[in-house]
């Protein structure tokens, strides 16, 4: 990890905001966060890591997708409302272009034999990579010394994956336990 | 039930996304359970070309909200799940941002953030055994599947490459 020098006190305008965040957007394959840590600590310097660590956690702890909340989070610290809106709207405009062109495509000529062969190769890499990020996520959590965190992981996956149970069901039974021990483990 | 599919789409997702903890990807068992065998929106198939799609496309993973709202209602339909998908959320996230910092060292944000964790964790693990068992019908395609994970685990290489080679190997007509 190298260290990012202080951020210059600066405030960005509403276009600048746009404008990273449109690039963050269109440059993120397979999700936009390490690019909107590379955009925003290393080449515009707006926050140092530890800042964005901190913005980036609690857009994680929020519910709902988390690139979006960081965008609304940081938007709001540098223009209060409008920065928000900007920088929401710089993230989620060009991807949406994208992939409205994608889905008028694939609605047309999804059923085409050869199309369809190449997407069930892609699917199946796909769900590769999400596996990955499970396995980094988990690794810290299951290698400490033992604690409830991979408890309630197990039964999270198992209501939802296994028993195929709606969403809310899950998460509203085990969150008030999971916090509980988050309350009680140090 | 003879709602209106802008209704619909509109109160599953932002009922989704309130409960969405750990992203998009967390959200992906629920999404098909209620597109797939809830509302008959469309087939397993449709549904893991649609993740495929979104995941090869770039900016955030939620965008696959928009593509099942296109497949539902066309263009009012993308519109109406990606707003309700991130409405709602970015709302609250915009005022808890506001008070948070004041909270820094507070022990009950420490346990909010430390309880969170493993059930983001537990749902996103979901997401991915929902979409193998969609995905991996036969021994070549699970091969793939366990191949780039593999991959992205122990090595930085750009996913683009691990999605072209897997097109390539479903081309061949293996899969």
């Amino acid at each position: 990890m190298s260290e990012s020098p202080a951020p210059q006190p600066f405030c960005p305008s509403l276009s600048e905001l746009f404008r990273a965040f449109a690039l963050v957007s269109i440059s993120g394959f397979g999700g936009a966060l390490p690019w909107a840590r590379r955009a925003i600590v290393e080449q515009k310097r707006w926050m140092t890591t530890q800042e964005f660590n901190e913005t980036f956690a609690l857009s994680q702890f929020l519910p709902g997708p988390n690139v979006i909340n960081f965008s609304v989070v940081f938007g709001s610290r540098f223009g209060g409302a409008a920065g928000a809106a900007v920088a929401l709207a710089g993230l989620l405009g060009p991807p949406l272009v994208i992939v409205m062109v994608l889905a008028i495509l694939y609605e047309r000529y999804g059923d085409i034999e050869i199309l369809s062969r190449i997407l069930t190769g892609i699917t199946a890499a796909a769900v590769g990579l999400l596996i990955a990020v499970v396995a980094k996520m988990a690794a810290p959590l299951f290698l400490k010394r033992w604690n409830s965190a991979p408890v309630f992981a197990l039964l999270a996956f198992a209501g939802v994956g296994l028993m195929h149970w709606p969403l809310p069901y899950v998460f509203l039974g085990l969150a008030p336990f999971s916090v509980a021990f988050g309350w009680f483990e140090r | 039930m003879n709602q209106h599919p802008l209704t619909s789409l509109f109160g599953y997702f932002a009922l989704l996304s309130l409960f969405a903890v750990g992203g998009a990807n967390a959200a992906i068992p629920e999404m098909h359970r209620v597109a797939v065998d809830v509302m008959h929106w469309m087939n397993d198939r449709q549904f893991a070309d649609m993740y495929a799609i979104a995941q090869m496309s770039p900016g955030p993973n939620v965008i696959i909200v928009a593509l099942i709202g296109y497949h539902v209602a066309g263009f009012a339909g993308a519109g109406v799940a990606i707003a309700a998908m991130c409405g709602p959320t970015c709302t609250l996230a915009f005022f808890v941002a506001r008070t948070w910092d004041r909270f820094k060292k507070a022990r009950w944000r420490m346990a909010i953030q430390a309880g969170m964790v493993p059930l983001s964790l537990g749902l996103i693990a979901a997401s991915a055994s929902v979409l193998a068992r969609t995905a991996d019908h036969n021994v070549y395609a699970a091969l793939i599947t366990a191949a780039t994970a593999a991959v992205a685990f122990f090595t930085r290489v750009n996913p683009l490459w691990l999605f072209a080679a897997a097109g390539v190997f479903g081309l061949s007509g293996w899969l």
